[in-house]
Order: structure tokens, then sequence, then C-alpha cells
């Protein structure tokens, strides 16, 4: 399966309240790749996921799936093929794993109709998928963050969308299972060339993992192009207003970023 | 469910045969299939039958409205009546009887209204960009608390003939219940109970919070809104007809959701035990117990150690509600 669909933000303006976050933003998502979307605190990554998904309206501008808007389009049938995995999502109390994952057949279902055999193969290939088909009866209340985690990423496969929107995914994780859930992403979009977009907290983790990087800053795209167009010391410093050093790291070949604060630093190595 | 809803008919059945003179089965079967039979027409037919079937009706919209509330805030605290919803419609309802003297159904209209003011009232008060399950809860709290004393305030000025008739405002009662108070509660689950069964899968999916329900394709906002309309209307007509039936509303969705274990919809089954739990509660209030107790008095003894316990278990799990 190839996805062809392609995600753009043009000129977006987005805020809450009397506040402005995104300021005209451009972004092209590029098909069936990944794509990682860096920045300091506070800068939008998540507004700009949360309104690539609908559900803030953009005060300007406009995001196109398949050059059609977003926000034009119904809810359910926009949810058939974009997924958004928030931050932090709560489980309702005592709600097990199988049922859980089954609630993302959610858009895939009419008012009446019944739960279908294409529900219960979604359900057990996103269970599989995310090695998580061993804890179905569990209640997610009593699982791991890691095991959570990947069970909530089982939901979203199970929605069956080509295109997947994650915001951080990663926290609140220890770094293998940050690994785990990375890989557990890279082999889906390998597997269904599904389109993903993820925003990371860790700069090194996120140039590994994507093959397209979006810094953002002051509300509007810093960079954005492959890790090692992107990750340069000139970009760290603008966006996140830190020294650093960027070297090739030599286990991917990928850019990766050390951060020059003020103390530990040998002084051979300050520029 | 099934198992629940035989049971409802069977103790539907029995409340329409005990009483001061026992008849057997047959004849309450042949008094309902309209036959004339001496004595049991009268007692079962006007008494009986009218009064279990408003404790079946009424028993089913507490039972369908609690579980709605809490399921959509998430929390088994925020049943209609603890967040004054019903104290709502009570406060109306002695309001009209008392100091405006009005007539049975012109009583009920007003607890309707008073009940869905409330809501929107406790909804307005709590909403701070988006409704959070418990900023509604306190509200509604505090809300209920000024209702109730608006209710014992408007009682202590009644003139005594007026007293019984807005005494069931403040328990719940189905003492002298006839058709007249039995049918107008029969509309309100035929006609929402359909619309809370539509909307059963985007509530279960709201659960998952409103940003995964909205990119799960459930237009959140529209869901709650008719929720919250459909489960007022039940709370409120039921209320009307027999008073505020105390913690009926609130113990019927986490009994039911004993019952029935974890995943399912818990719509029907929770109506199902709010009605068991009004008809097992007039028996007991009727015969059980040497003196008559309004039913409310009966489920005020049941609900309010539940009350107790949840409030403590909350305390022990270190969460704020």
């Amino acid at each position: 399966m190839t996805t062809t669909h392609t995600l753009v933000a043009e000129n977006l303006v987005l805020g809450y309240g009397d506040r402005t976050v995104i300021d005209g933003l451009d972004l092209l998502v590029p098909p069936g790749q990944v794509t990682a979307i860096v920045g300091a605190n506070a800068c939008g990554k998540s507004t700009l996921l949360r309104s690539m998904s609908r559900l803030l309206s953009p005060r300007g501008g406009q995001v196109l799936l398949d050059g059609k808007q977003v926000h034009k389009t119904p809810a359910k049938q926009l949810a058939r093929t974009l997924g958004l995995l928030p931050q932090s999502p709560v489980a309702p109390e005592s709600i097990t794993v199988a049922d859980l994952v089954g609630r993302g057949r959610h858009p895939h279902q009419g008012m009446l109709s019944r739960w279908s055999a294409a529900d219960d193969a979604a359900v057990a290939e996103a269970l599989d998928a995310t090695e998580t088909a061993g804890l179905a009866d569990r209640p997610v209340d009593e699982l791991s963050g890691g095991q959570r985690q990947r069970v909530w990423i089982a939901m979203a496969l199970a929605q069956q969308t080509d295109v997947l929107l994650l915001d951080e995914p990663t926290t609140f994780l220890d770094v293998s299972h940050q690994v785990e859930v990375l890989d557990l992403l890279t082999d889906l979009n390998h597997a269904r060339g599904t389109t993903i977009v993820m925003v990371l907290h860790d700069l090194n983790l996120a140039a590994r993992y994507a093959d397209h990087l979006v810094a953002l800053t002051d509300g509007r795209v810093h960079a954005a192009g492959t890790p090692a167009e992107v990750l340069t010391e000139s970009t760290v410093k603008t966006v996140f207003g830190l020294d650093n050093q960027v070297i090739v790291d030599p286990t991917s070949g990928k850019p990766l970023m050390l951060p020059i604060g003020r103390h530990h630093i040998r002084t051979a190595t300050r520029s | 469910m099934l198992v629940l809803a035989a049971l409802v008919v069977v103790v539907y059945l029995a409340s329409l045969m005990i009483g001061k003179t026992f008849y057997p089965v047959s004849d309450v079967l042949r008094v309902v299939a309209g036959d004339d039979v001496a004595g049991a027409s009268f007692t079962v037919g006007r008494l009986r039958l009218p009064r279990a079937s408003l404790a079946v009706l009424a028993g089913l919209c507490f039972g369908l409205g609690g579980v709605t509330f809490q399921t959509m805030l998430r929390n088994p605290l925020a049943s209609p009546d603890i967040i004054g919803i019903s104290s709502g419609a009570s406060a109306a309802a002695a309001f009209a009887i008392v100091t405006l003297s009005l007539g049975s159904r012109a009583v009920s209209i007003i607890a309707i209204l008073a009940g869905l003011a409330v809501a929107v009232l406790i909804y307005l008060l709590s909403y701070k960009g988006g409704v959070a399950g418990t900023r509604l809860i306190l509200i509604g709290i505090g809300v209920a608390a000024m209702l109730d004393s608006l209710t014992a305030y408007v009682l202590s000025r009644a003139a005594e003939w007026d007293l019984q008739a807005a005494q069931r405002w403040l328990t719940g009662s189905l003492n002298g219940a006839g058709w007249a108070q039995a049918v107008p509660v029969l509309v309100a689950p035929v006609v929402l109970t359909p619309v809370l069964l539509s909307q059963s899968r985007n509530l279960s999916v709201t659960q998952l919070g409103d940003d995964t329900a909205s990119a799960l394709g459930v237009r959140v906002d529209r869901t709650r809104l008719v929720v919250i309309v459909a489960a007022v209307g039940l709370i409120a007509f039921a209320t009307a007809a027999a008073g505020p039936i105390a913690f009926v509303a609130f113990l019927s969705g986490p009994i039911a959701a004993r019952l029935v274990g974890p995943g399912g919809s818990l719509l029907i089954p929770a109506g199902l035990v709010g009605a068991l739990l009004v008809l097992v509660a007039d028996l007991v209030g009727q015969y059980a117990l040497g003196t008559r107790f309004p039913v409310g008095v009966v489920t005020g003894v049941l609900g309010a150690p539940y009350l107790v316990y949840l409030i403590v278990r909350t305390n022990r799990a270190g969460s704020s509600l």
C-alpha cells in the first residue's frame, strides 16, 4: 500500500484567546514519510498538530488534505484518513486493552452497524503490530507506561488511517521504551507506507528517526528538510537559543547535537 | 441483561400481588388483561398497577439519566441527584404547590423546566474553555445545597394541607400514584431512550477525552449537548411525577457496571437496575417495616452509605475527586 495523501498547511494562523501561537505558517508534509516537528517549549508544535487534525479552527489560512480543507471535511470522514494521538490521552477507569483498541474503529462504524469481521481483523492486527495481544484482557490502568503507550498507538493503528499524527509519543517513557515506540512507528511507515507526523522533544532521536525534520520558532517554520539539512549548529542556536556542537552520529550517520552549557565543557571544544 | 429484565418483570408482578389482600398471579394477569375480577379489579387495577408502573418508569428514567451523566463526566459522583438537577426540579415543584397553589400538571411542567434550567446553569457556571468533570460536580453540589435549602424554606411556610403534597418533593414518594402521574413518565423514556442509544457509541468514545474523541470523528460538543438534554429530560419527567427518589440515579449506574462487567454499554442495564431499585424499595417501604415509609426514605438509606464509601475511596486514592 502506498499512500499519496498530501497534507499541507498554508499561511496558517492559530491561537487561543487573544494569544497568537502560530502566525502565517506554511508546511508541506511529504507523503509516505516520517516527519518530526521540533521546537522550543510553547512554540506551537502541539497547537499545529491539533489544527492539522481539525481540533482547532484556524484564524487564518488553511490546512488541506488532498486539496480539501480539513475543517470543512465531516469529522468521521476525515477520521478514516487522518488519525491523531494526543499527548496525554485518558483511559476510562477499568477499560480493557481490547476494548480501548476497539474504540479506534469508531470512524468505520455507522450509527447502527454491528461490530464486523473487518473490525475484529483491524484490532487483532493493531494488537499484533504493537505486541500487545498478550495484554488484550488486562485493564489499561494496570499497565506500565511503556505498555500503555503501545496500547494507545494500537488504538490509533486500529483506526487504519493513512496519515497518523502523534503528539510527543515518547513523553514519560524511559530511553529504551522511547526507542521501542519510534521503531514501531518506523515499522508501520515501512510496512504500510503510513505518513507519520510526530512532535518530538528529543532532537537527536528526531534526527535519527525522521525522514523529514521541521524546526519551528516564533510560530513559523524556521527550517525544513532532511535531518542533515535542518539539524545544524546555527539552527539549534536560533530555535533553542542554545550553544551547541553538531557531529555525525557514529551509529546512524545522521547528525547528533551536543549541547554546550556553562559547565563541564573542555575549553578546546568551545568555538 | 435478560436476567435483569426478567427480574424487573417478576418483582413488578409480585408488587401487584402483595398488599393488604394477596391476589394470586392468575387474578393479577386477568386484571391486567382487562377482565373484571371482584375486588381485585379495584385494588390491583386502580391502586397497585399505576403505582408499580410509575415505580418502573421512574426508576428507568432515573437509571438512564444517572448513568448517562456518570459516563459523560467519567465520575460516579456526577449523578443528577448529586449535582442539583433533581434539587432544581424539587424546589420548583415545592414552590409551585405551596406558593402558587398550582395543579399537578402545571407543577410537573414547572419541575421539568426547572431541572433543565439548573442543568444549563451548572453547565454555564462550570464552563471555562470546556467543561471539566470535577468542577461541574463541585459547583453542582453547591447549587444542590442552595436549592435544597430553598425547598426547605418554602415548605416551612407551607399551609398544613399543602404540606403532604409538597413533602413528596423532599424524599420522593409513590403514595397515591394514579395513571395521571404514570402516563406522562411513559412518554419520556419512549422518546428519549432511542436518542440516548443512538449516542451511546459516541458517548463511549467521548470518554477517551475530547481530543482523542474528536480525532476519532466524534463531534464532542454536539454529542454532549444532545445527551445532556435527553438525560435531564428523563430525570425531570420522573422527578415531576414521583419526586426526587433519593439516590436511584446515583446508584443504578455503578450497580449495573458491577453486574455487567467492563465493556458494553451500561445504558439499558442501568435503566433496569433503576426500575428494580424503585420497585423493591417501594415494596420494602410499604410492607416490610411495620410503618409505611415513602420509597425515597428506603433508597436514601441504601444510597447514603455508598456515597460515603465513594468519597472515602476517592480520598484514599489520593485524587481530588
